[in-house]
């Protein structure tokens, strides 16, 4: 669409802003107040420049938990993905078994986050819950509290039953948007299934795909409350990730200091990583322009 | 097998209905429509098997679920779903959390429809760095802002009160809402604002009488959204609260007592925070599908 060079667009933005700014700015600038100084009381603090930044990107705890944090989003990426593409490959598409797939499919994302965590609490305990009893009756030493693997495992898969749903819908709806015609014309040329999915579906799903991705990128970086309930972050520090360690650090251990300058590295990682998707979504964007001007 | 071509009509009317026949069977064989349906009921029943064992939990007894693994509650009880309905603090808990939730809905709503529509028809100074801007506040993780915002609402005497939740999930709901809102503008002509224009309509009248019954769908999924993320956001929420405006999942924590925890109780909450879900998503469940894309496919 051809947009309107108008700078009174700005009066239509300024609500907006104001409440933004209030729950963004405000307590953004604060976050970075504290990075710089050492505070004792409300009225004793120094001014410590950028130690509290250096002590944190040194800090070996806060290394390992960076790199679990990548392995964990990058390990649910790898498996939510292709599945969430099998998945809405295989919903139906009309009559009341797509209503009522969709909303059984949609249940998992409108569960309250703790909640879900205290669904697979109940679900992977050994004595009460049915896959961890399940897995101890089939011979298995199933224990989250005392195994890291197990505990890494059941969290991966708490992720997939929550997540992959949002990578579902996305590339269902996107699916819905092939017109019929690209169908007929691959059967006139006898495509294979394989063909129809590589050039007709896949290409199609990028769009949608690159917005989930960037979704689920996002969430899992800044996971807290699932593995919180469901593990408390252990056996050891096994599955604590950035989000956890920071909150342990703000609020538990009230270091200001240090837990400002963590907080402003861990979101500058998210910005980092979510400019690169949103450049390629808003590139992509172009690219349709261009087609569907040409 | 093919490779005389045919001369008649005839013959070619046949080879043409053969070669359809062919590719029929060939494309959709009985059995791989069950695999089809085989393998969606086995997704299905992986997302409702802990779903199942909730409300399994929420109907036995405490004696009954310490007791030993069963299926199905052999004692069914409504026991867990009574203290829920009769114990202030608990239900109070859900009327709390959908309080902030409905607040913040009607916030963003309010403050997103202008400034998407905004974006999708203008170029002004700085309107890319904006947008920018707006999805970098999507993408900041809450734990960052907990301590912060626990100090300005103190501040300002929000404390403990429900707008001061429902201002705290502005901070992801408004982007959210403008990204999605906008996808769905951009989709209706320019042509019609120009019209209604010409017709003699103010930007305000024009905007209320005919913008916003056209993107009535896209305002239904945003809402949708909005809810979504506002009520399944509980770390900003209990941070933000301590007994008045009480979120459900910061009741649900009063489970754990010096006895251990309370596991029927707990499963019952557990199952009552689902149904406001099911119910706002029955609402939308035609237009979902497009609104998780954004409005962009």
């Amino acid at each position: 669409m051809h947009k309107v060079q108008n700078n009174r667009a700005w009066w239509l933005i300024l609500p907006m802003l104001l409440l933004v700014a209030f729950s963004a700015i405000i307590p953004l600038m604060t976050v970075v107040n504290y990075s710089v100084q050492d505070v004792f009381d409300a009225n004793t603090r120094y001014f410590t420049g950028t130690e509290w930044f250096r002590e944190m990107l040194n800090d070996p705890d806060l290394h390992a938990a960076v790199l679990r944090q990548f392995a964990f989003s990058l390990t649910v990426l790898a498996i939510e993905v292709p599945l969430g593409i099998g998945i809405a490959l295989l919903m139906p598409k009309k009559g009341w078994q797509a209503s009522a797939v969709l909303i059984l499919v949609t249940m998992p994302l409108l569960i309250p986050w703790n909640v879900v965590g205290s669904i697979w609490q109940i679900f992977t305990r050994g004595d009460i819950g049915l896959m961890g009893w399940s897995l101890r009756e089939l011979g298995y030493e199933y224990n989250i509290t005392a195994s890291p693997v197990d505990a890494w495992l059941t969290i991966v898969l708490m992720d997939v039953w929550h997540w992959t749903p949002l990578i579902a819908l996305l590339c269902y709806s996107g699916l819905r948007s092939i017109p019929d015609a690209y169908y007929q014309a691959a059967r006139i040329d006898r495509a294979s299934r394989w063909a129809v999915f590589r050039f007709i579906q896949l290409p199609k799903l990028t769009n949608v795909l690159v917005i989930g991705i960037l979704l689920r990128f996002m969430h899992s970086f800044m996971i807290y409350a699932e593995p919180f309930v469901l593990t408390g972050g252990g056996p050891g520090s096994s599955t604590t990730f950035l989000s956890q360690s920071l909150t342990t650090m703000a609020i538990g251990q009230q270091d200001l200091g240090p837990s400002a300058a963590f907080s402003l590295i861990y979101f500058l990682i998210i910005l980092l990583v979510s400019w690169v998707f949103y450049t390629a979504i808003m590139n992509m964007q172009k690219d349709n322009k261009k087609q569907g001007e040409a | 097998m093919t490779d005389s071509i045919p001369a008649t009509p005839e013959a070619v009317r046949k080879s043409a209905a053969a070669a359809d026949a062919r590719r029929r069977r060939k494309a959709r064989p009985a059995s791989r429509q069950w695999r089809r349906r085989g393998l969606m009921a086995a997704y299905i029943v992986f997302v409702l098997l802990p779903i199942y064992w909730l409300l399994n939990m929420s109907f036995q007894s405490n004696t009954e679920i310490l007791g030993g693994l069963t299926l199905w509650p052999e004692t069914f009880t409504l026991e867990h779903y009574a203290k829920i309905f009769t114990e202030p603090n608990w239900y109070m808990g859900y009327v709390n959390s959908i309080t902030y939730v409905l607040m913040n809905m009607a916030i963003t709503i309010v403050v997103a429809l202008p400034a998407a529509y905004a974006f999708s028809r203008y170029h002004f100074i700085g309107d890319k760095h904006l947008f920018f801007w707006l999805l970098t506040n999507l993408m900041a993780p809450p734990a960052v802002f907990l301590l912060p915002y626990f100090q300005l609402y103190y501040t300002v005497g929000l404390f403990d009160t429900h707008i001061a939740v429902a201002l705290a999930h502005c901070l992801f709901n408004i982007p959210l809402a403008v990204w999605i809102l906008e996808g769905f503008m951009s989709g209706v002509p320019k042509e019609i604002d120009e019209t209604a224009f010409i017709d003699g309509y103010s930007f305000p009248k024009f905007f209320v009488k005919i913008f916003i019954p056209m993107i009535s769908s896209g305002i239904g999924v945003t809402l949708f959204f909005l809810f979504m993320f506002s009520w399944v956001e509980l770390l900003l929420a209990s941070t933000l609260t301590a007994t008045n405006a009480q979120p459900i999942a910061s009741v649900m924590t009063q489970t754990k007592g010096a006895s251990g925890i309370d596991w029927g109780t707990l499963a019952a909450a557990g199952a009552l925070t689902i149904l406001p879900g099911i119910v706002v998503v029955y609402f939308v469940r035609h237009h979902i599908a497009k609104g998780f894309a954004l409005g962009r496919t």
